[in-house]
């Protein structure tokens, strides 16, 4: 995926002199062509992210298209405050790139993890949450966000993420994508999971359950519609997220039920735990761990289906 | 204007931020009145701006990083005609405009970064200093800072990649009135020896009297254009400059003047605002 946005944001730089990129010195080569083409325009600010996201916003107030790339924890968490104050409170057209979310970087303990991002930068005024699924949706929302007006966050997977989508799908921010119809139930879900839950709606068909699989790009602004559509239809609607069930998707989803006054369809989270992973392993591994398995999915599923009797 | 009327228009902000003090028990009375005279030298003398412009492509940028000096901007920001004098009748107000900080700028003309939050202005600032690089623009961004702000790292951060960057249109004046919220500032973190830390980070850095007028005016109308070094001023500053029972004395960080403080501050200063 990672390639795919230096790919991307080398096109955009080269299109529109307003990109400038920003890196918090990661992406060893990675930028090359971008800073071939436009070497005024691409910053390595160094292991100073508060900075970094100050000087993002400045550029962004004066009229440039600034994106941020660094791994999720320190383009989040790490510069909050800044994110909170410089780029949403003002306004700023920045762009926030987080590499190798969720559980990207397992093997590299819980400092590199970032299972609490969507929770956090959802809860903030102005700013516009994405998730993309493979390297297409990035693509696509990544030029999405450069015609906001506002701050986007983003946040997106690190190499060899399979592919959902074999050509580029209808997109617009705030709508989700239909990967797959169903009749019997549906599994919404955010970011590069995807994949485990187009997984899960496979074995759900070999059972004869067939569920429809949405891509939900947007974080926020929340694709009400389509929420109020799958909740009237379906008897049971999941959401699955490389993020705790805190506060993330999942959370967004409960909170809008709640208002609504509740639903024909039962909400099942799909997360990690409140907890940071007390062991190291591959992103395999951890997903596994939560559940986060085409085979687990599957099987809640087809149990709160089979217990609501339908 | 020449000097004699920059020096009387700062006592004319001293006094209005006094009295505004006292009917709106605004905060932060010290800390304004330490930076009156760097306001009024950059807004009056040195600044390229056009108040019915403020948003004009190529403008100089002032940003008051300590935010917490925001009730003196506002004066100066209605006296140089950003916006009428009598919007600062609603100051402190249920649903006005004026915060004890500055506002996002598009709450209020002339007002370039929300700050308050310490540590932000600089980096901020150095962000459209390089926008004005890629744009190839000829404006300057100053950003005033207080002596407490830098014990935030985030100063750091932005200074140092302002020296990597030989950025030459960002001047950083420090405000250095000695004190912070609840102590000397230099026996709170290790500020000394502030000067040469700027230079340390690769910036040029002069010591200067912050309240002498004709400094003041050199320094805000410096032009920045062909150097390859940011430019730091170590303004020595008085907290509570300008009122005898208030300089230097710290509770003037938070206390606000009754009516009678008021009077006395304004018979000192000379001025009926």
């Amino acid at each position: 995926m990672r390639n795919a946005f230096a790919d991307e944001i080398t096109k955009l730089g080269m299109a529109d002199p307003r990109v400038v990129l920003l890196s918090g010195d990661i992406g060893n080569k990675l930028f090359d062509k971008f800073k071939q083409h436009n070497e005024e325009r691409f910053f390595n600010c160094g292991v100073a992210e508060a900075n970094m996201m100050g000087v993002a916003a400045g550029m962004a107030l004066s009229g440039q298209r600034p994106v941020i790339y660094t791994i999720t924890p320190f383009t989040t968490t790490r510069c909050y405050e800044q994110i909170r104050v410089d780029a949403c409170y003002h306004n700023a057209p920045v762009i926030i790139v987080g590499t190798g979310s969720g559980l990207s970087y397992a093997e590299l303990g819980p400092t590199h993890h970032s299972c609490e991002d969507l929770a956090i930068m959802r809860v903030l005024p102005n700013l516009t949450v994405l998730a993309p699924a493979d390297e297409v949706e990035l693509r696509l929302c990544l030029r999405a966000a450069l015609e906001l007006d506002g701050p986007t966050y983003m946040r997106i997977g690190k190499k060899g993420e399979p592919v959902n989508h074999s050509t580029p799908p209808a997109f617009a921010i705030g709508r989700a994508i239909t990967v797959r119809d169903g009749t019997d139930a549906c599994l919404i879900s955010t970011g590069t999971v995807l994949a485990v839950a187009t997984g899960a709606a496979d074995i759900l068909a070999a059972q004869g359950i067939r569920a429809r699989v949405e891509s939900f790009h947007t974080v926020k602004p929340l694709d009400q519609d389509t929420l109020s559509e799958v909740f009237e239809r379906f008897a049971v609607v999941g959401v699955v997220e490389e993020h705790s069930r805190i506060g993330g998707l999942g959370g967004a989803v409960a909170e809008w039920l709640a208002a609504r006054g509740g639903a024909r369809g039962r909400l099942v989270s799909f997360g990690t735990s409140d907890e940071f992973m007390p062991e190291i392993g591959s992103q395999h591994y951890a997903r596994a761990r939560y559940g986060l398995t085409a085979k687990n999915i599957a099987g809640k599923l087809a149990d709160v289906l089979h217990h609501s009797g339908l | 204007m020449n000097i004699d009327e920059l020096q009387s228009l700062a006592r004319t902000v001293r006094a209005r931020v006094i009295s505004t003090s006292s009917r709106t028990q605004t905060p932060h009375l010290g800390s304004c009145l330490s930076c009156v005279d760097i306001l009024v030298a950059a807004y009056f003398h040195g600044l390229h701006l056009e108040p019915k412009k403020p948003r004009d492509a190529d403008r100089d940028r002032f940003i008051l990083s300590k935010g917490h000096g925001a009730p003196a901007l506002f004066q100066v920001l209605a006296m140089r005609g950003f916006y009428p004098e009598s919007l600062l009748d609603s100051y402190g107000e249920d649903g006005g405009l004026f915060a004890e900080h500055p506002p996002a700028p598009k709450h209020l003309p002339g007002i370039e970064a929300a700050t308050g939050s310490l540590g932000h202005g600089l980096p901020m600032g150095l962000g459209m200093a390089l926008a004005a690089r890629i744009q190839k623009r000829d404006y300057r961004v100053i950003a005033l800072l207080s002596d407490g702000e830098c014990n935030e790292g985030s100063v750091w951060e932005a200074a140092m990649m302002a020296g990597a960057q030989k950025i030459g249109n960002l001047m950083v004046v420090v405000d250095f009135n000695k004190w912070q919220a609840t102590g000397r500032s230099e026996d709170i973190l290790a500020l000394s020896p502030l000067a040469d830390k700027w230079r340390a980070f690769g910036w040029d850095a002069t010591e200067i009297d912050g309240h002498d007028m004709r400094a003041l005016m050199e320094i805000m109308s410096r032009p920045l254009r062909n150097r390859d070094k940011p430019l730091a001023f170590i303004a020595h500053t008085v907290k509570g400059k300008g009122v005898s029972f208030m300089e230097d004395d710290n509770n003037w960080h938070y206390r606000i003047p009754n009516d009678e403080e008021v009077l006395r501050a304004h018979r000192e200063l000379g001025v009926t605002p």
